[in-house]
């Protein structure tokens, strides 16, 4: 069975929002639009969104870290959103494990959304109908698009490359191996909806850097002297004896 | 939670009508049981034509929390998993149950179908029998709408559907005794009795989770929220500047003035007082039954925005601060 997901890695993400703001775009023309902003030059700028960055800071100052968080919903493999919607309108597809929502079906009920623990669920004001990251499911399996852009535009968006995208149920996947390799975890884990999205925790990136890796001082071959030489006169077995 | 005003009257409206019908029901039993003098068969009929209103109100304003009420006949397809679903189907069945109970005796098309023993049980019995089965699975669906989500802590308990039951039937009779003085029918002992005996159940149920949920916290923090476990994080932008339905929907800008208020408030009004006044009436004291009812009605709205208020989502550990 296919899981397909996120694997973000928050050592690596800077809180540009580029994904953001690319997840909005693709998201807004594409299959899952219009995607409605509110009053989006005023003071209050409000709007669907299918992805955020969140920011905390860690720690107590001056011993503190700035942590960026992407959030967008996390497909579940256990997804408590899909068994109260009374309409069918969500699903998680058998075939790759992403929950998506018809939006004609949608009766806009806001079930779903009281069962979500994470909040990724999002009514559209205009459309009225519930929302979420669709993982670019319009955009993954697009034959037209050449085979490196066929990922979700997030992951082709980030530059720092702390989001990959891959089946989390093939353990040799880019996705499996990152969790694998960097200890990825799920977000509340105490609830048991499996979510398919995995963070990568931040990591000490302290190096020692030690004068000898700088300088060999134990080098014998510091001082580039010539090499003893055998006396010329005396014959070798071969030449490798005599430089 | 944020209170979803068109949830409040709908659940508190066809409550009132289930209880209602309930009443009636149950009293025409005892009748039949030589347990209450008998009345006149139009008594059940209005009463059961008034549940059938109030169910259509609380319809009604259900359709107000749909951003597509047109496609709310979709909602029935689910019924294996949902229990939005199920209400979806046994609400219908128990107005439609209700309604033809009161046009079989309103228009006496009723006819006798069988003995049983002593007792000749009519269409309009065995309609009203599966009537109340609608009724009590109509309870069970709307309460575990709520009481299913196990996230919200303070609705995941099977005290969310006993509250449900018990405030829905004593609403139901507090109305039916004001029906009964209006009526002078004779079932006025047996309904006064019953609404004071379901309105103190009902508040000890509700003072029971109160108690419960006064100390509940909910297994997330922002620590497993986002999966670094240090002791102090602080939020310091939360993804939107105007707010988002994150903050619209899963919150609400009452203060603890305003939330301790409205406690008081349906304490007093939804229980307390009703209790007094129903203990105090008569079978011809129509004043104080309509006043216990009115204020029973405010009290048990107000329960109901309560439990709304009172319930805390997990998502909000992502969303303490603007920026």
């Amino acid at each position: 069975m296919t899981q397909l997901a996120l694997v973000i890695d928050l050592n690596t993400c800077v809180g540009c929002h580029a994904c953001v703001t690319s997840c909005k775009e693709w998201n807004a023309s594409g299959e899952a639009g219009p995607m409605v902003d509110r009053n989006p030059y005023g003071a209050e700028p409000t709007g669907t969104f299918f992805n955020r960055v969140q920011t905390f800071e860690v720690g107590e100052f001056p011993n503190t870290q700035t942590v960026h968080f992407p959030k967008s919903c996390l497909h579940c493999e256990d997804p408590p959103c899909v068994p109260v919607c009374p309409t069918g309108a969500s699903y998680k597809r058998p075939e790759d494990g992403i929950v998506l929502v018809d939006y004609d079906k949608c009766i806009g009920c806001e079930y779903c959304s009281w069962a979500c623990p994470y909040g990724a669920r999002e009514i559209d004001e205009q459309q009225k109908v519930m929302k979420k990251c669709t993982l670019c499911v319009d955009r993954i399996y697009d034959e037209s698009l050449p085979e490196r852009d066929r990922k979700p535009v997030c992951v082709l968006s980030c530059p720092t490359s702390a989001r990959i995208f891959g089946d989390i149920h093939d353990p040799e996947s880019e996705a499996s191996l990152a969790i694998n390799a960097a200890g990825g975890y799920q977000l509340m884990p105490e609830w048991g909806t499996e979510p398919a999205n995995h963070y990568l925790p931040r990591r000490k990136v302290n190096i020692t850097v030690h004068e000898e890796d700088l300088q060999r001082v134990d080098n014998p071959l510091r001082k580039e002297d010539r090499g003893p030489r055998a006396p010329s006169t005396r014959t070798t077995l071969d030449d490798s004896t005599s430089w | 939670m944020k209170p979803a005003f068109s949830v409040i009257f709908l659940t508190t409206l066809i409550g009132a009508g289930q209880g209602l019908f309930l009443a009636f029901y149950s009293a025409e039993w005892l009748v039949t049981l030589n347990m209450l003098p008998a009345a006149s068969s139009d008594d059940s009929a209005q009463a059961a034509l008034l549940a059938f209103v109030l169910m259509t109100a609380g319809l009604v304003a259900s359709f107000f929390h749909l951003g597509h009420p047109e496609r709310a006949w979709r909602a029935a397809a689910m019924w294996r998993t949902s229990w939005l679903s199920r209400e979806v189907i046994a609400l219908p069945l128990a107005m439609g149950t209700v309604l033809l109970f009161a046009l079989l005796r309103l228009f006496d098309i009723d006819f006798h179908l069988v003995m049983l023993g002593k007792v000749a049980l009519s269409l309009s019995t065995l309609v009203g029998f599966i009537a109340v089965l609608a009724i009590v699975a109509l309870f069970a669906c709307t309460a575990m709408i709520y009481a299913s989500l196990k996230f919200l802590r303070q609705w995941h308990s099977p005290l969310t559907v006993l509250n449900f039951f018990l405030m829905g039937c004593a609403s139901g009779f507090t109305l039916a005794t004001l029906l009964a003085v209006a009526q002078q029918g004779g079932y006025f002992g047996y309904f006064s009795g019953m609404a004071i005996s379901l309105t103190l159940a009902a508040l000890v149920s509700r003072l029971a989770s109160l108690s419960r949920n006064r100390n509940l916290r909910s297994p997330s923090t922002l620590q497993s929220a986002i999966g670094v476990h240090h002791p102090t994080i602080r939020q310091i932008a939360q993804g939107a500047m105007g707010g988002s339905f994150n903050t619209r929907a899963f919150m609400h800008s009452y203060g603890p003035s305003v939330v301790l208020l409205a406690r008081r408030f349906f304490l007093i009004n939804g229980f307390a007082l009703p209790l007094l006044l129903l203990f105090l009436s008569d079978a011809d004291s129509l004043l104080l039954c309509a006043l216990a009812l009115l204020l029973q009605s405010l009290g048990l709205l107000t329960e109901r925005w309560y439990f709304f208020i009172e319930a805390e989502h997990p998502q909000n550990v992502y969303y303490q601060m603007i920026s």
